[in-house]
């Protein structure tokens, strides 16, 4: 009996179990479903990550061919990935469900999706037969679309979502075409296919067909301009599904792109700029719009797009480095981008798991109207904290780590190739770089004005810390950040066989030395940083008389009656950058005039829009709408017109292949007279 | 033998700030305090007892430990002379930006937690200035990693050599982007003025409104301390290898007090710029980085 066959079991019985049992258990039962089929992968990835490849071949019939189950180090090192992500996710999901506990609000549903979601995952990891990939694709799309729209009763989530599954359909079309395309050359399914067939041809179009694959991958990781699903699913999911989706979902394309990288053939340098240039736009872009928005989650939301920048700069160095046939450059990039995935996809679940606690506390997501909430949920307060440093790539957490191993490969790429790779690299650093500045502007507005300060405004009820086992997931994600963060160098001996599916030929033992070596000093230095926290503290409680330390209200300048009102908003303090950044942004003012001497209460709202989503999306969405008006004729909302439309449809495709003959005779009679 | 260069940094920030006092009384012909002072006032603010706003919370406590202890460390990595830093290790620079930033991310979020709005506007300024001129650093020395084929603090600064005359001027462009670094980013002239008297056109200064007693010195002392670390950066573009000690050590004295003077005199004869022509002028400093990098490249023949 197959492997693939028990998780397919496993799954069956627990949707079964969760359908026939009480509302309140589903949860539960989702846990164990995810705790077993987790277990069972991740004992397989990790052999796969340590150098024992899996392979199994499921025979799907005449439709399918044999389907190959392959998982190699790259499979495994993003399958032990997202087990976590989602573990931590159900953890924490089937308490913040309570909330919603005999309300009907399809709880049962929604935790089917979310085991159906988990095994369909695992499947694109390793599945490796093109059809049979793309089926696993689209149930990964549907279930997550369901989680998605976990609140359907409110209008923006169901928009948010019918948002989500049509661009999820576009990157299907978009692998569709390009599975076809190799299928009708070769006659096969199995993902080699695709290698041998790209080695066959032009290299000119072997890189369309790359885009071809990249374009589809791009959608599901948010690459911008194809971005501009994220910022609309992440706010109206729950914040769970939110943690898996920014965790892992998104890291689906990355692995697409990733896997296309090493099956279709190409030259490693032109990609390699290409997918820079694209890492650096998307990187810039996300963080400069994540700045402004005042929901929490949206913010989030940009900020995955930002990181997804961040490992796509590391995937065009490594190709670089292999174009350029340097081992150093390529094991940093795919090391440094590898390591991004699996960072990124812990501190933003728990970025998103301190977003739940909050809006499940306040009820609501605006961050203007947040503060002082560290005094309330202090632990959620800490754990965001924690998040929120290691988002800014800041030691001695591990976003730092993943970005210090990129910079690495961009300053010792600096002088080994040409000028245009010398340039190329500087300008990723100066990308780089402001995309550290702009995150720390953005996390310390967020986290200052969130918890810190007085309450903004004044909430019915009480407000208290989330129960301390919905907090436990987050405290198992920060023991992870903190041992990536404070013992890196171990982490680069389970990189080792990852990156040498990349690095082909090249010998990259003398690299894997140079990094450990490297890292174990940054742990050091980052435990000498810690360890003089310390002393400071120390001194200070003993040189500091306890007696003489009061307490008094916050300094006025003069001012003897301030109100928390009068403290600095997320708007105003990014409001010097806003100016700064005007040419990019579109913001949509409603300002009111004041009237009279003693005018009454007047509002102003500001909402910033997307300035690329208004011109690829909108604009050409304008455009369509206004050449298929004619047709809306046809939508009568008559169910037995659409059978007619069916018949229809029907009838025409047997004709036309009942006349395809006829034609053909046709063309024959004419050539012949 | 690693620590001299500590030593040394710390040695000089005990008078840094003091020289920078007497230079500006000299221009404005006073006679000017003992450049001792400003260390004796920091040493009276650390035995003074602490008065916290009733609005924070520990973070407002934790924070200036956090920024002093980031200078520190910063401060171990910087070489002296042939002379490796404590640590010392491929692209320590970055690390070397990177924990300055763990520092003031905890000086922003600690002005944040007293909840005033003058705090909050240095905050949201600070954030800003520092991300700007962040970049013209990592282009100084992603130039110095393509000149010298190292990524090192030590290594760079051992193996630069001044060949060429072309070397000298990208040592002067470089001495002054990093002299205007170290103004931003202690909070100094043109871009902020630490002896305004108006909170709205502080930076730093209106950051750190309801800091007191210990903390506040610790605050102050690490300025000095910056101070001085950026002095030893720039000591070290002249200080070549194979020099004894006993040449080394007055070169690096020279350098600081020399910096020290430079301070003053451009605290002296220039007024603050407006608030909006900050970032401009910050950002700026980019596109003078930008210049070395371009002639550095065309110093190692990559147009070639």
């Amino acid at each position: 009996m197959s492997l693939s066959f028990y998780f397919v079991c496993i799954t069956v019985i627990f949707v079964l179990l969760i359908i026939f049992s009480k509302e309140s258990w589903s949860g539960n039962i989702a846990l164990l479903a995810v705790l077993l089929n987790a277990t069972l992968s991740s004992y397989i990835a990790f052999n796969a990550v340590l150098g024992q490849p899996f392979l199994e071949v499921i025979n799907g019939g005449s439709i399918f061919g044999d389907i190959p189950i392959r998982i190699d180090a790259l499979s495994g090192w993003f399958i032990l990935m997202m087990n976590f992500t989602v573990l931590t996710g159900i953890l924490y999901g089937r308490l913040y469900i309570n909330h919603y506990l005999n309300k009907s609000a399809g709880i049962q549903m929604h935790f089917i999706s979310y085991i159906i979601n988990h095994l369909s995952m695992i499947g694109i990891f390793c599945v490796q037969n093109s059809l049979a990939f793309l089926y696993v694709w689209e149930i990964m799309s549907l279930s997550s679309f369901i989680l998605v729209i976990f609140e359907y009763r409110k209008p923006e989530a169901l928009r948010a979502g019918i948002n989500f599954l049509i661009q999820s359909h576009v990157c299907i079309l978009l692998l569709t075409i390009g599975f076809i395309w190799v299928s009708s050359h070769t006659n096969s399914y199995d993902f080699i296919a695709i290698a041998q067939y790209s080695a066959s041809i032009n290299p000119a179009v072997s890189f369309v067909l790359f885009l071809v694959f990249f374009i589809g991958f791009s959608i599901k990781a948010g690459f911008v301009p194809f971005h501009t699903w994220l910022p609309y699913a992440h706010p109206v999911a729950p914040s769970h599904v939110s943690g898996v989706m920014s965790g892992v979902l998104i890291k689906l394309g990355i692995f697409g792109i990733l896997r296309t990288l090493l099956l279709v053939n190409q030259n490693y340098l032109t990609i390699g700029y290409f997918i820079l240039a694209v890492s650096i736009i998307s990187g810039l872009y996300g963080v400069i719009l994540a700045i402004i928005q005042h929901d929490l989650k949206k913010l989030l939301a940009y900020h995955s797009i930002e990181n997804i920048g961040i490992i796509g700069m590391g995937i065009g160095l490594g190709a670089i480095g292999v174009g350029i046939q340097s081992p150093f450059l390529a094991f940093a990039g795919f090391a440094g981008a590898l390591l991004h995935t699996l960072n990124h996809s812990l501190f933003k679940s728990l970025l998103f798991y301190g977003a739940g606690n909050i809006y499940q506390a306040i009820h609501t997501l605006n961050i203007d109207s947040m503060g002082g909430l560290i005094k309330k949920m202090p632990q959620t307060a800490v754990l965001f904290l924690i998040a929120a440093m290691a988002i800014s790539g800041l030691p001695p957490f591990n976003g730092f780590i993943s970005e210090f191993i990129i910079y690495q490969g961009f300053f010792e790429g600096i002088h080994l190739g040409s000028i245009t790779i010398s340039t190329v690299l500087i300008l990723s650093i100066i990308a780089l770089v402001l995309i550290g500045g702009l995150a720390l502007l953005c996390f310390t507005k967020a986290f200052g004005i969130i918890f810190l300060g007085q309450q903004r405004k004044q909430f019915d009820q009480e407000i208290s810390e989330s129960e301390t086992s919905k907090l436990l997931p987050g405290y198992l994600v920060v023991i992870i950040i903190l041992i990536i963060g404070l013992f890196p160098q171990i982490f680069i001996n389970l990189l080792i066989e990852p990156v040498k599916l990349f690095t082909g030929s090249l010998i990259i033992d003398f690299p894997v030395l140079k990094m450990t070596d490297n890292l174990q000093s940054v742990s050091i230095v980052t435990w000498s940083f810690i360890v003089a926290i310390a002393i400071i503290s120390i001194i200070k409680k003993i040189v500091v008389p306890k007696d003489r330390i009061i307490s008094s209200p916050t300094w006025g300048c003069g001012y003897v009656a301030p109100n928390p009102k009068m403290q600095y908003t997320a708007s105003s303090y990014v409001r010097t950058y806003r100016k700064l950044i005007a040419p990019l942004l579109i913001m949509n003012k409603k300002e009111e005039d004041i009237k009279g001497v003693f005018s009454s209460p007047i509002h102003s709202e500001t909402h910033p829009y997307d300035k690329i989503e208004a011109i690829f999306i909108d604009l050409p969405l304008r455009y369509l709408n206004k050449i298929l008006a004619p047709f809306r004729v046809l939508q009568s909302g008559y169910v037995r017109h659409y059978v007619l439309y069916g018949v229809i449809f029907i009838f025409v495709i047997l004709l036309f292949s009942l006349l395809n003959n006829a034609w053909i005779y046709l063309i024959n009679l004419l050539k012949q007279i | 033998m690693r620590v001299l260069g500590l030593i040394l940094i710390i040695i000089t920030s005990f008078f840094f700030t003091g020289i920078v006092f007497r230079t500006k009384s000299i221009f404005s012909g006073r006679k000017g305090r003992s450049i001792f002072q400003p260390m004796n006032d920091i040493w009276r603010l650390m035995r003074k007892g602490s008065v916290y706003s009733q609005t924070s919370s520990f973070i407002f406590r934790i924070a200036p430990s956090i920024y002093f202890a980031s200078v520190i460390i910063a401060i171990m990595l910087i070489p002296f002379g042939g002379q490796k830093g404590i640590f010392s290790f491929n692209c320590d620079f970055v690390f070397f930006a990177y924990i300055l930033a763990v520092g003031k991310f905890f000086n922003i979020v600690g002005a944040l937690d007293t909840g005033s709005s003058f705090e909050g506007m240095g905050a949201s300024r600070e954030a800003l200035y520092s991300l700007l001129a962040e970049p013209a650093f990592f282009i100084l020395m992603g130039s110095f990693a393509l000149l010298t084929g190292y990524t090192s603090f030590s290594d760079i600064f051992i193996s630069i050599h001044f060949g060429s005359y072309i070397s000298y001027a990208i040592v002067a462009l470089a001495a002054y982007i990093l002299i205007i670094i170290a103004m931003v980013e202690n909070s100094r002239m043109p871009v902020d003025d630490p002896k305004t008297h108006l909170e709205l056109t502080m930076v730093h200064e209106v950051m750190i409104l309801d800091n007191s007693g210990f903390d506040l010195g610790l605050i102050f002392y690490a300025t000095n301390l910056k101070f001085a670390m950026y002095g030893a950066i720039l000591a070290n573009l002249f200080l070549t290898p194979g020099k004894e000690w006993f040449l080394s050590i007055p070169i690096f004295v020279v350098v600081q007090i020399l910096f020290a003077i430079i301070v003053g005199i451009i605290e002296s004869f220039i007024a603050r710029f407006r608030m909006n022509h900050n970032s401009q002028f910050i950002f700026a400093l980019t596109s003078i980085s930008l210049i070395i990098f371009l002639t550095v490249l065309l110093m190692v023949g990559k147009f070639l």
